[in-house]
């Protein structure tokens, strides 16, 4: 019977510490960020939403990137969440707006680990996972690049080190550092499957090359580009 | 009986509402996926073109855009720009947008090119 009380007390205590995380994101990180579900479904809907969805954060990103990034957050997106509203046209071509750009809240660290760990328990479903995985190995960086760039034209959209590349999409030099493996090789392979109205095209890019890209941000993310920058 | 049937038709249309993606409008579709890289004026200076290779088509040019056909424009927004011999810059949008998105989208070039 005492074991018994220990246990259900355990379990309770434990169950106390889980939900602390989950307090913090609803007090404060709901108003920018969907932690249900589903994705937007119309591309109006899709630009109402102010950050990344994390419904399947625990699916996406590297707890120990993540838990130091709440801590100390860096601009990830050159012109924002939706460029489309943080840019202006200028006299070569169009501008980010950077007066209109919003820093992330840092958290202390103790809020970001238990964040962290109520992230990490959100899941993607089987269907936008795939079956796809990462299979390992390495590249080169300079082949890597002829694959991301020369032969589908990612640079298109993405920065591969500080200050060049596409400025739309996320930069990809710390990718690896940001997600898992498996979740870039899922997205790569179908984005539809996990956010319908990505402005990111399914490139139709074969599952050899996926492999190869994801090698490529591995190489990548290695460089300290913090120190670089 | 029929209140029965009332009720699951509207269930059923819900269902149907909250599990398939909206077909958007061509306004809205050219900001979400063309603007990147064609500008917001569609004059082929958007935010990405600094270190492009090859640079984005101006839609806003009766003279780039009047040669190409509308089932051209089609092909190479469904498919991409190497269906068309073109750059591989330009991505295939067939995951992203419908067959009828596309039309749209045909429609709304030929409003910018004043061509067509």
């Amino acid at each position: 019977m005492r074991y018994l009380f220990l246990f259900v007390a355990l379990t309770v205590a434990n169950a106390a510490v889980a939900s602390e995380g989950m307090v913090i994101l609803q007090k404060r990180c709901v108003s920018c960020h969907e932690i249900s579900g589903p994705a937007a479904q119309s591309v109006q809907e899709l630009w109402q939403r102010k950050g990344p969805d994390l419904f399947y954060a625990g699916s996406k990103y590297n707890a120990e990137w993540l838990k130091k990034w709440l801590v100390k957050p860096r601009r990830i997106r050159p012109a924002g969440h939706h460029p489309i509203q943080h840019i202006q046209p200028g006299k070569k071509r169009d501008m980010v707006d950077t007066t209109t750009l919003r820093p992330h809240p840092a958290l202390s660290p103790s809020d970001a680990e238990e964040v962290t760990e109520a992230l990490m328990k959100l899941k993607a479903s089987a269907e936008m996972m795939g079956t796809a995985v990462f299979k390992g190995g390495s590249i080169s960086a300079s082949f890597g690049e002829m694959v991301f760039d020369k032969f589908n034209g990612c640079m298109a959209c993405h920065e591969i080190e500080p200050g060049y590349g596409g400025l739309s999409g996320p930069e990809v030099y710390t990718a690896a550092k940001r997600y898992q493996a498996d979740y870039l090789v899922s997205f790569i392979t179908d984005p539809q499957a996990w956010n319908p109205k990505t402005p990111m095209p399914n490139k139709h890019v074969s599952a050899a090359n996926i492999q190869k890209i994801v090698q490529y941000l591995q190489a990548l993310a290695k460089e300290n580009w913090d120190e670089k920058k | 009986m029929r209140k029965n049937k009332l009720f699951l038709t509207l269930f059923v249309s819900l269902l149907m509402l909250s599990s398939a993606a909206w077909s958007d409008d061509a306004e809205d579709n050219y900001k979400n996926y063309c603007w990147q890289c064609h500008g917001m004026t569609g004059d082929g200076m958007g935010l990405n073109v600094q270190d492009m290779s090859v640079q984005p088509r101006d839609h806003t040019s009766a003279k780039a855009m009047g040669g190409r056909s509308d089932a051209d424009l089609f092909k190479v927004i469904k498919e991409g720009g190497l269906a068309i011999d073109k750059s591989v810059l330009m991505p295939p949008w067939r995951d992203s947008l419908s067959d009828d998105e596309i039309h749209g989208l045909v429609k709304y070039l030929r409003k910018l090119c004043q061509c067509g």
